[in-house]
């Protein structure tokens, strides 16, 4: 028997680079981003869907989108 | 799931209405100290970012024109403009700044300093703004602490604005002196 997986993408922020200037909460049309205890940007949960409209519109370039094999 | 809108999507209008009424009536340049104490009550009390998330007029505007307007380059900002350094040194810059102008205010109100109907871009020319202030209204020091505020919302405006055209529409926030206080603070209670 093989283990499925499927490919995700999906936002990865360098929280220490990342100054939460929150501009990534704003244009994140999932609502996929929170600013972590005021401390850095973060994805929440499943509803990142790696659009990229974050990392396009992140001041700084600390946030990119990495593809990860996920177990199904 | 798409997000709505909400009621502080909308906040950016905050900031054309501050800056017109306090262009021509200085007075309302004092409701810009919303936007300093807002921040440091969140950061304080709630621990967390939520003016510089959902609240900063100012970000939002820049985000409106730089990203929907197109009125940024959209080149990633320098590194420098971001790093620790920089940041906390802007921010000690702008509060000694600040300093100066709660300074000329006392000595205004003291009676040991001239009151001067003058806004001061990027703290250095003075600009004559003698259509915004009818002496009298109000005490001296009520008014030169407009002046000196209004300069100094109306000079982060400007450098805001620069640092959208040249990079990223929120650029301006990667060294807000406000966002890196309330980064800090957030980062000592956390």
């Amino acid at each position: 028997m093989t283990d499925k997986t499927k490919k995700r993408r999906l936002a990865v922020v360098n929280a220490d680079s990342c100054v939460a200037c929150g501009t990534c909460f704003a244009v994140c049309p999932f609502e996929a981003m929170e600013i972590y205890k005021g401390c850095y940007a973060r994805p929440v949960g499943e509803r990142c869907v790696g659009c990229g409209i974050c990392e396009r519109n992140c001041p700084i370039g600390c946030i990119s989108i990495k593809i990860r094999e996920e177990a199904v | 799931m798409k997000k709505g809108k909400h009621w502080y999507d909308y906040i950016w209008i905050w900031a054309i209405i501050y800056f017109s009424l306090s262009f021509f009536n200085i007075i309302f340049a004092w409701l810009g100290m919303i936007d300093f104490m807002l921040p440091l009550a969140f950061a304080i009390f709630g621990g967390s970012k939520y003016f510089c998330n959902r609240l900063c007029a100012r970000g939002q505007l820049f985000l409106k024109l730089g990203g929907q307007y197109k009125l940024s380059r959209n080149v990633v900002t320098p590194a420098w403009m971001y790093s620790s350094i920089f940041r906390y040194g802007f921010m000690i810059f702008f509060l000694t700044m600040f300093g100066n102008v709660v300074m000329q205010t006392w000595l205004v109100a003291s009676g040991a300093g001239d009151f001067q109907q003058m806004v001061t871009l990027f703290w250095s020319f003075q600009v004559p703004w003698e259509w915004a202030y009818t002496a009298g209204g109000v005490p001296d020091w009520v008014a030169q602490y407009s002046f000196g505020f209004y300069s100094l919302m109306l000079t982060s405006l400007l450098l805001g604005l620069i640092a959208m055209l040249i990079y990223k529409p929120r650029t301006w926030c990667s060294f807000c002196p406000m966002g890196t206080m309330t980064q800090g603070i957030c980062k000592f209670k956390n």
